[in-house]
């Protein structure tokens, strides 16, 4: 028996239908719809956290001076009087740390920044050259300062955008002087804006000049607060993260059983528990719209019975007339399998619609996911044929007499 | 051909049993049925119901036949074994030189495709489809082309005059259209007997007549072997042969003195209503 001419056959029978077909594959319809569109969803928050993350930068390390234990009393972290992290240190981690790229010590400052009859009060970060480059951050106008600037510890600054716009109303700040704690900066360059970060703090709201200036003429110390590093790649940042501790531990001479007097942060970690939410999201919205397709499933597997008993003469008919078993046993597999993959089919064009409609009409990002669509037509096939096969094997076993009989 | 049948009609008249072995070797006077003592017994519960008792029959090539009898004297019971639709309890059938009593379920779905035509007394065409493609189902089970199928069908429902109501959907026929349809899906895989029970039970007198017209004509001209159950004895005469049962047994196996032509009955009787006009 020729698999085409059943497939004909359940093609015909269902055509006889068209109402109660239609009906039928609507579960399935919605079901793979709700589990697109849900996935895409799910996957759209995803990517566009990882794209934030990834604008912060997924390799960062963030290594901070910590507590001292001074005679019993122990100073916080990242305290600006906390004087365990040097120069020498960050540049130690720089160079003597192959997962290590780039690392720029780091101190702040508030300071008051004048130009003309304009004034702001600001966050000034010390930085070096590579700042940009470890925190992916651009320069919008002008340009950075280089390693002689920072070695000379010249008086240039970078502002922020927030910044600019406060001091330099309507005016290009490039070149322009301004003077922080009665000290003249020249202003070389704007960094681009970056809005708001996941705290909701303003972070074009800063600005940032050479460390070694910051160090000397703006807080008179010696030391740094904190180092920006970033690591090669980021699956590196946790080999980056424990090289640094144990070679700060070296540096710092502490015995095994003293704490550290400085930390390391691992960003990843961040980007990583933020994944991880969206993740089980995905995974609780695309279950939750599995639940609707196996109900959908299930409403194959009634209608399919209602039809088998429906159909009993017409069972018998194609028995009488020479139909085998598994003639009928594949015919009605086959009309369950054709209408749950035809639901499938019309589902996934309505939850791509879905999937790109929602942006449009609700602003959250959405991302079509290859895998959901693969996986729910793999999904509808194997609904139409765990529920197809119980009524289809009931239509097989029927007796022909009886079948003929049955009113 | 028409002649030869005729000679073999009286041949099977005189002494069908004796004359079919010695008169001649030709297809048309062999048997092609041959039940051996065929017992069947239905377990109900606790309770065994006797419904054939040592049945033994032999049909022939060519014959017309019909069976007689009050419901549940078992001619039932025997059709649905001609018919491999069931299986006897004890005995011998066969069917075409091969012993079909104890076929498996598949085994006997190909003999019913190949071998027997069935017409029913409540047409059992299939609803919301086309008279061709009812004609055509049956040779679908039996793995024939489409273009080949197409042109049998057509052929089968040009035999039984329906020619131009090949689209036709039951419901747009009439019932005696229903019938011829359902007769010609009978035809269509050419098989060696055609089954009709109570083939015209559900059609007014005329359309009965029409019906076994049908019937008549396939006998007379292609030699076809068929076999009625029917509750009336005006239909019975239109056959060569009434075997009626009772209880189980074969109570009186005769043949018809004077067999009635439906085609010259035909002529006579009025038009009442022109089944054509039913859609």
């Amino acid at each position: 028996m020729n698999i085409f001419v059943i497939f004909r056959i359940a093609f015909r029978a269902l055509a006889r239908n068209k109402m109660r077909s239609a009906l039928t594959m609507l579960g399935v319809v919605i079901g793979v719809a709700a589990v697109i569109a849900m996935v895409s969803i799910g996957q759209g928050a995803q990517a566009s956290v990882q794209a934030q993350i990834a604008s912060v930068g997924t390799n960062l390390l963030f290594v901070g001076a910590g507590s001292q234990n001074v005679g019993g009393v122990r100073s916080g972290t990242g305290a600006t009087n906390s004087n365990t992290l040097t120069v020498d240190d960050i540049e130690a981690i720089r160079r003597e740390i192959p997962s290590v790229a780039m690392a720029s010590p780091t101190v702040n400052t508030r300071a008051q920044l004048v130009f003309g009859n304009q004034n702001w009060n600001t966050s000034v970060q010390g930085v070096n050259e590579q700042f940009p480059q470890i925190r992916k951050w651009v320069v919008q106008s002008g340009e950075f300062f280089t390693e002689a600037d920072v070695r000379t510890a010249a008086r240039v600054i970078v502002l922020g955008a927030t910044v600019a716009e406060n001091l330099f109303p309507g005016t290009d700040p490039v070149g322009q002087m301004v003077r922080v704690r009665e000290l003249p900066f020249r202003v070389i360059g704007v960094m681009a804006r970056r809005g708001q970060d996941a705290q909701g703090r303003d972070q074009d709201d800063n600005a940032m000049a050479p460390f070694t200036t910051v160090q000397k003429k703006l807080l008179a110390i010696t030391y740094v607060q904190f180092a920006h590093v970033s690591a090669i790649s980021p699956a590196a940042t946790y080999t980056a993260q424990d090289q640094i501790t144990d070679l700060l531990r070296q540096r710092h001479k502490l015995a095994p059983n003293q704490e550290n007097d400085f930390f390391v942060r691992n960003l990843t970690d961040v980007a990583e528990a933020a994944d991880e939410t969206n993740r089980i999201m995905t995974y609780l919205l695309g279950s939750i719209a599995g639940v609707s397709l196996l109900v959908g499933g299930i409403g194959i597997m009634n209608i399919m019975l209602v039809s088998v008993t429906e159909r009993t003469r017409e069972i018998g008919i194609r028995m009488a007339v020479g139909a085998r078993s598994s003639a009928v046993r594949t015919q009605f597999l086959i009309e369950s399998i054709v209408l749950s993959l035809t639901g499938g089919s019309i589902g996934i064009m309505f939850g791509i619609a879905i999937s790109l409609l929602i942006p449009k009409m609700l602003g959250w990002p959405t991302l079509i996911s290859f895998i959901a669509i693969v996986g729910s037509v793999i999904f509808s096939a194997a609904v139409g044929i765990f529920f197809g096969y119980y009524p289809a094997r009931k239509a097989a076993g029927l007796d022909p007499i009886d079948a003929l009989r049955y009113e | 051909m028409q002649l030869v049948a005729e000679t073999d009609a009286k041949i099977i008249e005189s002494d069908a049993e004796k004359k079919s072995r010695t008169s001649n070797e030709r297809a048309l006077n062999e048997a092609v049925i041959k039940l051996d003592h065929i017992h069947k017994i239905y377990k109900m519960g606790d309770i065994e119901v006797h419904a054939l008792r040592g049945i033994s029959l032999t049909i022939h090539q060519g014959e017309f036949v019909a069976v007689m009898g009050v419901s549940g004297s078992g001619k039932s019971t025997m059709m649905n074994i001609i018919g491999c639709l069931d299986q006897p309890t004890r005995g011998t059938y066969i069917l075409d030189d091969r012993d079909v009593s104890k076929l498996s379920k598949d085994d006997r779905a190909d003999i019913r495709n190949q071998k027997i035509g069935f017409v029913f007394q409540g047409f059992n065409l299939l609803s919301r489809t086309s008279a061709i493609e009812n004609v055509e189902m049956p040779m679908l089970y039996a793995g024939i082309v489409a273009a080949e199928r197409r042109r049998r069908a057509q052929e089968a429902l040009e035999s039984v005059g329906l020619a131009g109501r090949e689209t036709n959907h039951p419901n747009q026929l009439s019932g005696g259209q229903q019938q011829r349809v359902a007769i010609a899906r009978a035809l269509v895989n050419h098989p060696t007997i055609i089954l009709a029970d109570e083939p015209t039970g559900a059609l007014d007198s005329r359309t009965s007549v029409e019906v076994m017209e049908i019937f008549q004509r396939l006998n007379r001209e292609r030699g076809l072997t068929l076999l009625i159950v029917t509750h009336e004895h005006d239909i019975a005469e239109y056959a060569k042969r009434v075997i009626i049962f009772r209880d189980g047994k074969i109570r009186s196996d005769e043949p018809v003195l004077h067999q009635r032509d439906a085609a010259e009955e035909l002529k006579t009787l009025p038009v009442l209503d022109d089944d054509d006009d039913d859609d």
